[in-house]
């Protein structure tokens, strides 16, 4: 097989089945998949959540991920969030001409280290190819299934005053990973992206208390997006201190050089929750014992007051308002 | 983390805070010149650590912002000219002109690219030796002599495909201008930390002795800020009006006299157009004659239809201090961040942005 992909791998030829047979399909196979019908079979009962999501990163490669791992955390996650247990997923490739094929076998192997580290089956699957210069390198869509329990109920629209806001570890840190690659922007930074499936880290919560009324994973827009959606679509308040959110010195040194906000910037591997005070605490120990929030911490609460706004403590005790993030975000220029 | 944490002091400032509410007693009315100042007031709540008889207000230091619009036109028309790549700060790309932005003329198939040095558009330029390369130079003296740099190093390295479009502006004269308007009555200037690091305090000494107003240089910081205040509001107290440094760990009394004689070597002084001021004499930077092949403006023909400001917008009187954002009739209705009718908008150091994103949260 040639060491790039050519447009014939999208034809429907024997190239293409060459690469789905031979590249794509052997290292996340399974019983449902390897039926190679045009959709996958499988029977579910209970109350579903059904989710999909594209990923684009530039560059596909990064410290601490790449693409295929970046595109199945992206599902798990956002099923997580809704108190779902991931099941099934599909992956959807855009493949730029050209793109390396080693590349690719690296991306997919992603892709099932991730699936079996989250429990989730690719189940169904596409490949296209188009013209050089059409797509960069490689675009992912990914769709997913999971379960929710009987009970749970979990919605950026739940939050009560009173409840805490629970932040499951630093911010910023893939964003800054992710940015610390770019083409004119290569910095050293010691950041790897926190990318990381955290359905296991739900569940554990889940088992700690049933008072989890919000989850979110804060990725684009960071955390000030994800708290002011809580405040929106709850119509409450949101109150948090600047000095209770860890931030890593690392992305705080590059947020300082760019004139960038680590509120703003992208995870891909934290959660914020709102969770009832009488359980806050219950939750905050089972975090810490996860391996993805050893450095969890309640970041502040709700309140009945200013509705809609997420108002935050500073460092030096005064207070201001953290707005949506606005357009692109771009370094300052002086 | 060093050098960061110390200036963000809690405890430190809440200090400052107290003494300057002890030892305030007339009112003060104090202009933070530069567009970093205005974000870092906005973002850390200074303010509210503020007594009542201090009054601040935000001048003309957002360079996006006092590019007039027909600098702006310049800059998309340069875009529109066949085989020309545009390389540009970010902050540049949204700021509407008469007409349209870079970031439009860039939607329409204007080869326009986001640069964070010079040194970036240069090695653009070595990359694509077929194509012309031009470099946006907006800015004050903390940006010039990077231009300046990147210039005598196309002609050490036999470049020929690069080229700057120079809107550079210097700071002090800006100053005098507006103290010269009168429309403002100020008592004190938190003069810019890094413009200053660069031309020393040497050109504010006019602005105390001749106008009466107290100037401290300041840096970025909380404690800085404050600390910046504080020194104000002794001088205002004991009228004494000097100039001084709060930001000793950046800025030295001559400045950097190597950056001065970098500028000075590559630029002359040329009347500059700022919004919201118009022409001010001697208040900007052209490149040398000796250096014509670098100017975008000696090297393209570039035209434009007449420029014209967009009804309503109030960017010009926000920079002149004249109006705080809130009291602009388009502010946060028809004009915000992401439908932007005015550059203060805009930019991330922009006024009219900077009260929008941080608000003035009152409980």
């Amino acid at each position: 097989m040639d060491e790039r992909i050519l447009l014939a791998h999208g034809s429907g030829s024997k190239l293409s089945h060459d690469l789905i047979d031979q590249i794509l399909v052997p290292p996340i196979n399974n019983t449902i998949l390897s039926r190679m019908d045009d959709s996958a079979v499988f029977e579910l009962s209970g109350k579903l959540a059904f989710t999909t999501d594209s990923y684009v990163v530039n560059p596909i490669f990064f410290p601490g991920g790449n693409i295929g791992k970046l595109a199945v955390c992206g599902t798990v996650n956002d099923l997580s969030m809704n108190g779902a247990r991931p099941l099934y997923m599909s992956l959807a490739l855009i493949i730029e001409e050209g793109f390396e094929l080693e590349d690719l076998r690296r991306v997919i192997e992603s892709v099932r280290e991730t699936a079996d580290e989250a429990g989730v089956q690719i189940v169904t699957g596409d490949t296209k190819v188009v013209n050089h210069g059409k797509a960069d390198r490689l675009f992912i869509n990914t769709a997913g299934i999971g379960l929710v329990s009987e009970g749970v109920d979990i919605s950026g629209s739940n939050a009560k005053p009173g409840d805490k806001i629970i932040l499951s570890g630093g911010i910023g840190e893939h964003g800054i990973a992710v940015m610390s690659q770019r083409e004119g922007l290569q910095f050293n930074v010691p950041i790897s992206s926190d990318c990381a499936p955290l359905n296991g880290l739900v569940s554990d919560m889940l088992k700690a208390s049933r008072n989890i009324h919000s989850l979110r994973d804060p990725t684009r827009g960071g955390l000030a997006s994800t708290l002011n959606e809580f405040a929106r679509q709850s119509g409450v308040g949101i109150s948090i201190e600047e000095d209770k959110i860890p931030v890593h010195d690392g992305v705080r040194g590059a947020c300082e050089l760019l004139g960038l906000d680590p509120l703003y910037i992208a995870n891909e591997g934290k959660l914020v929750a709102a969770v009832a005070p009488v359980d806050a605490d219950k939750v905050l120990a089972v975090m810490r014992q996860n391996k993805y929030a050893p450095q969890a911490a309640i970041v502040g609460e709700v309140t009945a007051a200013h509705k809609g706004r997420v108002v935050m403590k500073t460092m030096i005790g005064s207070s201001r308002i953290v707005d949506m993030p606005t357009g692109e975000i771009l370094p300052r220029i002086c | 983390m060093r050098f960061i944490d110390e200036f963000r002091d809690a405890g430190l400032t809440q200090r400052l805070s107290s003494k300057i509410s002890r030892i305030s007693k007339k009112p003060a009315r104090l202009m933070e010149f530069c567009g970093g100042h205005t974000v870092a007031i906005m973002r850390n709540g200074i303010r509210q650590l503020l007594p009542p008889t201090i009054e601040m207000l935000s001048g003309p230091g957002c360079p996006v912002c006092v590019t007039a619009n027909q600098d702006i036109d310049r800059a998309v028309a340069l875009a529109g000219i066949p085989n020309v790549t545009i390389t540009t700060f970010g902050d540049m790309l949204k700021v509407p002109g008469s007409y349209s932005s870079l970031q439009k003329a860039r939607a329409e198939g204007g080869d326009i690219r986001i640069v964070y040095s010079t040194q970036d558009a240069l090695q653009i330029a070595r990359d694509n030796p077929s194509r012309s390369i031009a470099f946006i130079g907006i800015g004050f003296e903390s940006t010039a002599p990077t231009i300046a740099a990147s210039v005598i190093q196309a002609e050490k390295e036999g470049i020929k495909n690069y080229c700057v479009l120079c809107h550079l502006k210097m700071t002090p004269p800006a100053m005098k201008a507006l103290l010269d308007l009168g429309e403002i009555k100020l008592n004190g200037i938190i003069c810019p930390g890094h413009v200053t690091a660069i031309i020393g305090t040497h050109p504010y000494e006019p602005y105390a002795r001749d106008y009466g107003i107290a100037c401290v240089v300041a840096g970025f910081e909380p404690v800085d800020i404050l600390q910046a205040v504080e020194m104000l509001v002794e001088q205002i107290e004991t009228a004494n009006p000097r100039v001084e440094i709060a930001y000793t760990r950046g800025v030295k009394p001559e400045g950097n006299v190597r950056a001065l004689e970098l500028m000075s070597s590559v630029f002359d002084v040329t009347g500059a157009a700022w919004r919201g001021v118009g022409t001010i004499p001697a208040s900007g930077f052209k490149l040398k004659d000796k250096y014509a092949r670098f100017d975008a403006d000696k090297v393209f023909k570039i035209e434009t239809p007449p420029s014209r400001e967009a009804p309503g917008c109030l960017c010009g009187e926000v920079l002149r201090g004249v109006v705080k954002p809130p009291e602009c009739k388009l502010f946060k209705k028809m004009c915000a961040p992401e439908n932007p009718i005015g550059p203060c908008m805009v930019s991330s150091e922009g006024t009219c942005a900077a009260y929008y994103q941080y608000g003035d949260f009152n409980g």
